[in-house]
């Protein structure tokens, strides 16, 4: 859509901003995770208030997308090994609304646990099928889905004998620069979760479940695929029509 | 209603699934400039496995959305979004153009860019804002600037002027610690 009204900037102009929700996310000095101890702020965040850069964001159109981005089990000759499965759901923010057209990102190990990566040697082969990158656009009604292979738990360094949790890496845009969310989808009653600081930098146990996928029988495909689901809600506006929930400060 | 996912690291491996997309303007677009920056640690060491996002208004301080209530206006050539994967050396590069003022509720912002960084070692990404040495003017006047009332943390928001454009490098902790946003 263009338009050409041309105001001055010097206008005033205010616009809606979106709620704030420190409480939900780890912070950023968090010790046992050790790679953080020099890589965050040792001052207090100032307070950015929302104004238009804020509000706005990229928008990404199917231009960008390739047909077969989001099946990450046909980016190559052959087929990936590993348990076939799909991973689909919502994006959502945080008063109810889908988030329609909005790029999702992801990229995860294959079925052994080993990232098609320069500085990822651990002894597990890699898989001469499998990439480990997807991208799509939610629909009109903010839904995604990804054809992908289960991915497989690793080793890293931070603490003796640590093993990340199997996760796929998610980046969302949503619709404004306040949106942006980084995250990672992990699967149901992992074993790993209790020894993993990345799990445990999240402040609450409920907010811990809401990066678990939920096994999704309705949506698996017979003789052929496995299926999780798997929500994600972005902040919301300030003020909806709706009292928000308890808060989330 | 919902509550809102939590953040996790982006972690060592990036790059899979976070691809470069350095260009906000298209190569050769008129007042075109490169904004380079290195991304340094408490230490002072050089982060390699950093990621840089820039949002902006386009040189008229238009936004091509929605939410912009003058009206969505697209500007050819011209994105407003780039990204960069810092290198073996902590270094990032954009290729961008200026962005004009853009009003905010009591008068004109200074033209600014925001800036997300991501690296391993973050649970979450932080948000700094990049401004330009020539508008001295317009940054005395700007509402985000004037509330930060130490000169030298308001300083490490200001590019320099470079050969092709500007330079920008973001201290994430210690000596000259760059001002970091709650967004």
């Amino acid at each position: 859509m263009t338009e050409n009204t041309d105001a001055p900037a010097a206008a005033p102009l205010t616009v809606p901003g979106f709620r704030r929700d420190h409480a939900a996310h780890p912070p950023l000095d968090y010790p046992p995770y050790r790679s953080t101890a020099l890589r965050h702020p040792t001052r207090p965040l100032k307070l950015l208030p929302h104004m238009l850069t804020e509000v706005t964001g990229p928008v990404f159109g199917h231009d960008r997308i390739g047909d077969l981005d989001h099946d990450l089990t046909r980016q190559r000759s052959g087929e990936p090994q590993g348990q076939r499965i799909i991973v689909h759901g919502r994006v959502l923010d945080a008063g109810g609304r889908p988030v329609p057209h909005s790029l999702v990102e992801v990229w995860q190990a294959n079925a052994g646990g080993r990232y098609r990566h320069v500085i990822d040697n651990w002894p597990c082969p890699l898989d001469p099928n499998f990439d480990g990158a997807g991208r799509t656009l939610t629909d009109a009604d903010g839904r995604y889905r990804f054809v992908t292979v289960r991915p497989g738990a690793y080793p890293w360094r931070n603490h003796d004998n640590a093993w990340r949790p199997a996760h796929i890496h998610f980046s969302l845009f949503g619709t404004s620069f306040t949106q942006r969310l980084v995250t990672q989808m992990y699967f149901p009653d992992d074993p790993l979760f209790g020894q993993d600081p990345m799990w445990n930098a999240i402040p609450d146990e409920a907010a811990r479940q809401r990066l678990v996928a939920r096994y999704d029988h309705g949506a698996t495909e017979p003789q052929w695929a496995l299926a999780f689901a798997w929500d994600i809600v972005l902040r919301g506006p300030e003020t909806t029509p709706f009292e928000q929930e308890a808060d989330d400060d | 209603m919902p509550r809102t996912t939590p953040s996790q690291t982006v972690g060592p491996f990036l790059h899979i699934g976070l691809a470069d997309d350095p260009y906000a303007a298209d190569e050769g677009a008129p007042g075109g400039l490169w904004i380079r920056g290195t991304v340094y640690d408490g230490a002072g060491a050089p982060m390699p496995d950093a990621i840089v996002e820039t949002w902006q208004a386009d040189p008229d301080g238009r936004f091509d959305h929605p939410a912009d209530p003058r009206g969505a206006r697209t500007s050819p050539g011209f994105r407003g979004f780039a990204r960069c994967a810092t290198d073996a050396d902590g270094a990032y590069s954009v290729f961008t153009r200026k962005p004009g003022a853009v009003p905010g509720p009591a008068g004109p912002q200074a033209p600014h860019i925001d800036v997300s960084l991501f690296a391993r070692g973050m649970l979450r990404r932080v948000v700094t804002r990049l401004y330009f040495p020539e508008d001295a003017a317009a940054r005395a006047a700007d509402p985000v600037l004037s509330a930060i009332t130490d000169d030298r943390e308001r300083d490490t928001l200001l590019a320099r002027a470079a050969d092709d454009g500007y330079r920008f490098d973001i201290r994430v902790q210690g000596p000259g610690e760059t001002v970091f946003f709650d967004v």
